[in-house]
């Protein structure tokens, strides 16, 4: 992508339509993106007002637990949120175009081609009764006009891109005949088909073992290095993302409450969820010593009670929590959403 | 306690070995009789494997998908019983399992499962959930059981309200904790705890993992703490195990290992291990993946993915040797 589209990017994000208006990013940025789910039991806000941005070449890390809307963030990018689901406000911009409202056609343009997805289970992406190539090969003439052949040599390059030894022989293999890393690898292969812009990578190496995450970590690292496709790494682990991304944005029930570089974000934490977070992880310098812990835990977003849905588990809350704490810039992109954010280098 | 005199390790596995065996179905039979060369298949899911755990002492078994990690638990606990080797609790063999005698010590060792979705019948309230066994076992009696209910559920961090409650009304956290509870309430000695964190949000783990640190010390408890996690491994273990394929490749404590380790698998692992303080990581994987423990290589079962392969690594498996006072590990490279 050119500087200049890059820079009318940003003048978009400055317009002073959302409330959170200093997003900057030249290949995604959401803004204050709504989903809920409207269930018998009442509407659940499952994402509540989630603004970032995502630039060529870099690594968001979207870190959260269960329930504090990651997921349903990545989906609601791709347009995959199923009634009774709805994405209800906000904006998303990809690469200048707005994705909220844009009819199905038009999507399915795009999904697959421009943005990609690779799920935690790799036979979400695969069918298991088509050969591999089979469905690589469809894959790419969804979305272009070339031949045949021309698409099995792209199917064969990105295998290796992925690190698969003898590609023409696993092309003409079943899912079934794959081990759990290499069907991850595959699926990855098949996200990168079409170069696409952006890949939303959602939980991919929870499943895997130690030395096949690593593997697979190291691929996601080549590929945002050397062909500059931007990436949303969503994840619950904190200790993935630090090693991998270049940005961290930490939810919870539905909101982006903290974000910015990954060092300042794990270095000096401002919102107490993330201080938290961080003090939860078993690492090195506190063995043997109890773990910080947050007591209690999320809440249920059904009915969520107004103010910071946080409150009621921190140990910062004050009756100003009562109320919806604002976005608050702490430099440059670096934001939280807290009355008491903890001061700089107090971790 | 007297039992506390005997001297020795609490509990020891002897060259335990299980192999899982698949059997050959009616075709399959029919068509060897026949004349075909179809071998019934063996997974060796623990192969000789030798574990002391002292009193008191925490002990993590680590590895990854398929090196018998859990099946080893299983078999400590009591679950499964080994094809070959012995083990013993406080120098008595827990195997059969017989008479009395036998009984109360196989009740002195109990299990914390993975998944506290699956680990608790969903159709049990919780206070049965918890009272049962020590009921049945005659630790308590009737007219003692709610009283009894209330003080394991306390212990484990549950208000006691909640035992009219069935499991599906906690969260995955809560449910932990009640299998948890269950495992005390037949007041054991030693834990077996496979991948007991695995399931829950970090920060339910970290509240799960302090009451695990809380209660070796209030009960003066014996973990055997099985993960994939090196990092909550090592925040608990005085001593790591490292498994792979079946086969012990190391153990010392876990300061030692993880300050400088000596196998070459465990190297990777820990080089591998995402840490909060590695930022912007050039990650180096080891290649190859992890083989089937239906076929394992032949000699050292890691050979084919170790960077310090040598001929005589594929002709013949390393011993665990002591390459140090209570370090021992399984490396042609250690000769």
């Amino acid at each position: 992508m050119s500087e200049g589209s890059a820079r009318s990017d940003r003048e978009t994000a400055e317009t002073p339509a959302a409330a959170a208006s200093h997003v900057t990013g030249n290949t995604l940025i959401v803004e204050d993106l709504q989903t809920s789910f409207f269930t018998k039991a009442g509407v659940v806000k499952a994402v509540n007002g989630v603004s970032f941005g995502v630039s060529k070449g870099e690594v968001l890390g979207l870190v959260g637990e269960s329930g504090s809307g990651k997921s349903v963030t990545g989906f609601s990018i791709l347009g995959l949120v199923d009634p009774p689901g709805e994405v209800v406000g906000g904006s998303i911009r990809f690469r200048g175009r707005e994705l909220v409202g844009l009819d199905d056609i038009a999507m399915r343009e795009i999904r697959g081609s421009r943005i990609a997805m690779i799920f935690q289970d790799p036979m979400m992406t695969l069918n298991p009764v088509l050969r591999i190539d089979t469905q690589m090969i469809e894959a790419i003439q969804a979305h272009s006009r070339g031949s045949r052949n021309a698409a099995y040599a792209r199917a064969r390059e990105v295998l290796m891109k992925v690190g698969i030894a003898s590609p023409d022989e696993r092309l003409r293999a079943y899912p079934h005949q794959f081990s759990g890393g290499m069907r991850q690898r595959v699926a990855i292969a098949i996200a990168l088909l079409n170069e696409p812009d952006l890949i939303i990578a959602d939980e991919p190496t929870t499943a895997l073992d130690v030395t096949i995450q690593a593997q697979i970590l190291y691929e996601a690292q080549k590929l945002c290095r050397e062909t500059g496709t931007a990436l949303i790494w969503i994840t619950h682990d904190l200790t993935v993302v630090a090693g991998l991304a270049d940005r961290i944005c930490v939810m919870y029930a539905g909101r982006d409450v903290e974000q910015g570089d990954v060092d300042e974000v794990l270095d000096h934490p401002l919102h107490p969820y993330t201080y938290g977070l961080i003090g939860s992880v078993p690492s090195r310098n506190r063995r043997g010593r109890p773990l910080h812990q947050i007591p209690g835990m999320t809440p249920s977003l059904l009915n969520l009670p107004p103010g910071c849905a946080f409150r009621a588990r921190c140990d910062r809350a004050s009756d100003e929590c009562l109320r919806e704490p604002p976005v608050v810039e702490h430099g440059e992109n670096r934001r939280a959403r807290c009355f008491h954010p903890y001061p700089e280098g107090s971790l | 306690m007297s039992a506390d005199q005997v001297p020795g390790p609490m509990l020891e596995t002897r060259s335990v070995t299980k192999h899982f065996v698949k059997h050959l179905d009616l075709a399959a039979k029919i068509v060897r009789r026949l004349g075909a060369d179809i071998q019934e298949e063996i997974v060796q899911a623990v192969d000789d494997v030798s574990l002391r755990v002292s009193k008191g002492e925490v002990v993590g078994l680590v590895g990854e998908s398929g090196c018998g990690k859990s099946t080893l638990g299983r078999m400590v606990a009591g679950i499964l019983e080994p094809t070959r080797g012995d083990i013993l609790f406080r120098g008595d063999s827990i195997l059969g399992a017989a008479n009395t005698q036998d009984r109360e010590a196989a009740l002195k060792v109990q299990m914390i499962f993975q998944d506290p979705f699956a680990s608790l019948n969903p159709r049990m309230r919780v206070a049965d959930i918890i009272g049962e066994a020590p009921l049945i076992h005659g630790i308590i009696t009737r007219a003692e059981f709610d009283d009894y209910v209330d003080e394991v559920l306390d212990r484990c961090g549950l208000d006691a309200s909640f035992k009219r409650r069935y499991p599906h009304q906690f969260s995955g956290g809560q449910r932990q904790r009640i299998g948890i509870a269950r495992a005390l309430a037949v007041k054991p000695e030693f834990i077996v705890c496979d991948e007991s964190v695995a399931a829950l949000d970090v920060s339910i783990q970290a509240q799960i993992l302090n009451l695990f640190m809380e209660l070796r010390e209030g009960l003066d408890l014996t973990y055997l703490f099985i993960s994939h996690d090196l990092g909550v491994v090592e925040h608990l273990s005085d001593r790591v195990v490292i498994m792979y394929l079946g086969r012990v490749v190391e153990s010392t404590t876990t300061d030692a290992l993880f300050e400088e380790p000596n196998h070459p698998y465990t190297q990777a692992l820990l080089r591998e291990v995402p840490r909060l303080e590695s930022r912007h990581s050039e990650f180096l994987p080891i290649k190859g993946e992890i083989p089937s423990p239906l076929d394992p290589p032949s000699g050292c079962h890691f050979h084919p993915r170790c960077p310090h392969a040598m001929p005589r690594c594929s002709a013949g498996a390393p011993a665990l040797k002591e390459i140090q006072p209570g370090w021992m590990s399984a490396c042609h490279l250690n000769d």
